[in-house]
């Protein structure tokens, strides 16, 4: 090896290519040209190397190796298609599919999963091995995710996820030799183990062996029941992901064709969870400036990522009293559903079914929790994800590309540009800088776009300068994470910094549970890079630009419920119905353990 | 033999990190009156180690000389390997599969034996071989067998 050299000559098929020193055989061909079949390495994950898809002949070298994990060197002549590779492809593709269950028509993945690809493309023989597939049960005991253990091809993408990515451990590479697995502790099942729900499994997933644990009979049950009365609101998240699934362009925003969509689907209100982001920013602005005026704990850290807080539950408890107090965007929305509207309209709240769709599975274990009750039911009573939705799309027979743009009800359904950009890392920190400036400073920021908090930088901080007439000019350090992995290391940061000196250097923190926030949240359609997230958030930061409202406390519909119902933000009300407590669980089995904090105990004394 | 102590003790004789994780797994599992690892021997190393139980799991159910399931108060491990093969083995392990009543890698009922095939023993000179816990039997017949069944069923 040359030692010297940063970069490294060498022939892939023929083509002569230089890339730097350390490249994987892989993407050196990728410079050179050639696409390498491969089936376990995804781009964002280090290489399990387990499949052997993309072996490749280097000359001189008797040994075939994995393209995904070998490095170049110099002068190499490598072979990436041969009569003998074609061959040894296709019969590990046979044998992977000799273990697989293969269910495509009713499977979750079909028609996005890898392994069916590679299969057709490499026109491989179905039959050619004894079909050898264990039936092994499912795993249902999560209310987010499932695991069909038959379908699993042992990649390890979701071992790496969850223990590189997120950091969460709840799974592991288990047995060994034919027996191999992914299992959690004792395969006692993601619904008791340190899962936090997140979801990122199901999106690495090649083949649909992880999949969201589907609600989309109970709401066409609901839907097509004449006496109940269904209404759905959408996370920000969710206009930008349906377009690249209906051939439109990824990161293209298709907030009218969704509440269309919605609408034709048969659902008898489409409100949007982008109305109480909004409401979100005021109650969570006026707890952080309360904190700030009275002493209180700082830094103040989002809770709209239910991935997030469970983790925090889970691996930082004592965390929880630093958390705001304040329920996600989606769990207000089911509060004031079954109160607010209900009573608005004169209906009855035990005939409302409240869905929502969300870019995320972890949203399905947050609607079930115990506290998220505070209407007299449960406040939101179904959640589907992205994926889900875009089945539910393709079951009607809806031409989504080409429907006519339609508008949300007009109460609860109106929201500004803060509200949008929350879908994307560093939105909330943002959408919560613009009013706190405003409700600090008497007016706007000059400039409304703090880029400081955007972009795809795992941990990302900045300081700002907050003129206040009443507290004289704050300087405020915020950062942001996303990714839990990130998350843990800030907050072991800031855990250092309490323990050293009593005080952290933020005073506001925003976490969200998945990579590129929730555009890249554990619900949305499989397969989706790094990249494909952040072209999603930057299609919700041009909404944002465009639209002529850019800051929470300017939405009409927020005054109107403050006016009507709430009285003002943080008000006992508020805290009846937005507000929630936090509870400490068992690293080994997620399970409650002790309660944490305690609602309607915030520090708020109006 | 083996020196009986609790979990809390041999936790303490260990070091945190992955390095010293196969020697605690041996430790907790020889302690254990069923010779296995439970789930709270798991949590436990996993906890003391600083590292996720998931891990721990894998790492304990790949090797094949770590038990996640109780198995008998003696375990009988007859030599596979090629000498003690062709000395007789396998009619060894026909006979104790008779006697026990049990196929190889199950537990009798009562929970007193284990029966298992183990690689080579290194006691070639006196094949064929089997263990029980820490004791070496060599020079095997089937007519030995019973006996020596017999003597551990009396012992206790």
């Amino acid at each position: 090896m040359n030692m010297s050299n940063s970069t490294v000559q060498l022939h892939i098929d023929g083509h002569q290519v230089e890339v730097a020193a350390g490249t994987t055989i892989l993407d050196a061909a990728k410079q050179a040209g050639v696409q390498v079949p491969t089936l376990c390495h995804h781009q964002n994950l280090s290489p399990t190397a387990s499949c052997g898809v993309c072996i490749v002949e280097i000359e001189g070298s008797p040994a075939l190796k994995r393209a995904c994990c070998t490095p170049v060197e110099p002068g190499q002549k490598i072979t990436t298609n041969s009569q003998q590779l074609r061959g040894l492809r296709k019969s590990l593709v046979e044998l992977i599919l000799s273990n697989h269950a293969v269910e495509c028509p009713t499977c979750a993945s079909n028609g996005k999963c890898e392994l069916q690809d590679l299969a057709n493309s490499m026109g491989v023989e179905f039959d050619r091995f004894e079909k050898v597939v264990d039936k092994r049960p499912n795993d249902t005991t999560s209310v987010s995710i499932s695991r069909e253990p038959n379908k699993c091809i042992a990649c390890g993408r979701c071992v790496t996820v969850c223990n590189e990515i997120q950091t969460v451990n709840a799974i592991t590479m288990s047995d060994r030799g034919f027996d191999v697995a992914v299992g959690t502790f004792f395969n006692e099942g993601l619904g008791n183990s340190s899962c936090v729900n997140c979801g990122q499994c199901t999106v690495f997933c090649p083949t649909g062996a992880l999949r969201e644990r589907s609600e989309t009979d109970s709401v066409w049950n609901a839907i097509l029941d004449p006496k109940k009365v269904v209404v759905v609101q959408e996370a920000p998240a969710i206009r930008v992901s349906l377009a690249e699934e209906f051939g439109l362009d990824m990161g293209e925003v298709t907030v009218g064709k969704m509440y269309a969509a919605l609408k034709r689907l048969g659902f008898d209100y489409v409100f949007d969870t982008n109305f109480t982001a909004d409401l979100t920013i005021l109650e969570e602005g006026t707890e952080l400036i309360d904190r700030v005026k009275t002493g209180g704990k700082l830094p103040l850290i989002t809770s709209c990522s239910p991935g997030w807080i469970k983790f925090m539950e889970t691996y930082f408890p004592d965390f929880g009293e630093y958390t705001s107090t304040c329920k996600s965007p989606q769990q207000m929305f089911g509060a004031l559903v079954k109160t607010y509207f209900a009573k608005e309209r004169g209906i009855d709240p035990a005939d409302v079914v409240s869905v929502s769709i969300m870019p995320c599975t972890a949203k399905k274990f947050e609607a079930r929790r115990p506290e998220m009750r505070d209407s007299g039911f449960q406040d939101v009573d179904y959640v589907l994800t992205t994926r889900e939705l875009v089945r539910m799309i393709k079951e009607a027979r809806l031409d989504f590309k080409n429907l006519p743009e339609e508008s949300a009800t007009d109460i609860m359904g109106a929201y500004t540009g803060a509200a949008t950009i929350f879908g994307a890392t560093g939105g909330v920190m943002e959408a919560a800088i613009r009013s706190a400036y405003y409700l600090l400073v008497g007016q706007s920021l000059a400039n409304l776009d703090v880029k400081i908090v955007r972009g795809m930088e795992g941990i990302k901080e900045g300081t700002l300068s907050i003129p206040s007439k009443e507290l004289g000019t704050l300087d405020v350090k915020v950062a942001v994470a996303h990714g839990l992995g990130n998350a843990r290391k800030l907050l072991d940061k800031v855990r250092r910094q309490i323990a050293e000196t009593g005080k952290s250097e933020y005073a506001f923190i925003e976490i969200m549970a998945c990579p590129g926030g929730c555009v890249g949240g554990g619900g949305q359609p499989y397969g989706c890079t790094i990249a494909d997230r952040a072209r999603r958030g930057e299609g919700l930061y041009r909404e944002d630009a465009g639209m002529a409202k850019r800051q929470s406390h300017e939405n009409p519909e927020v005054a109107r419920i403050y006016k009507e119902f709430l009285t003002s933000p943080g008000s006992e009300k508020s805290h009846q119905l937005l507000h929630t407590c936090y509870w400490e669980r068992s690293i080994q089995s997620g399970s409650c353990l002790e309660l944490k904090t305690h609602k309607h105990a915030a520090s708020h004394a109006h | 033999m083996r020196k009986e102590m609790n979990t809390q003790e041999i936790l303490q004789r260990h070091g945190k990190g992955a390095d010293e994780l196969l020697g605690l797994l041996h430790e907790l599992q020889d302690a254990h009156e069923r010779h296995y690892l439970p789930p709270e021997s798991l949590g436990a190393a996993a906890e003391h180690m600083g590292l996720p139980a998931s891990e721990v799991y894998g790492v304990a159910s790949f090797y094949t000389m770590f038990s996640l399931k109780p198995r008998g108060r003696y375990i009988v491990r007859v030599c596979q390997s090629p000498p003690c093969h062709l000395l007789g083995s396998t009619d060894v392990s026909r006979e104790l599969v008779k006697e026990l009543g049990v196929q190889l890698g199950e537990t009798t009922a009562d929970g007193m034996f284990t029966l298992e095939m183990s690689s080579c023993l290194g006691v070639c000179g006196v094949a064929p071989a089997m263990m029980i816990n820490d004791e070496v039997y060599g020079n095997l017949t089937v007519a030995r067998i019973g006996e020596i069944i017999d003597e551990k069923r009396s012992a206790t």
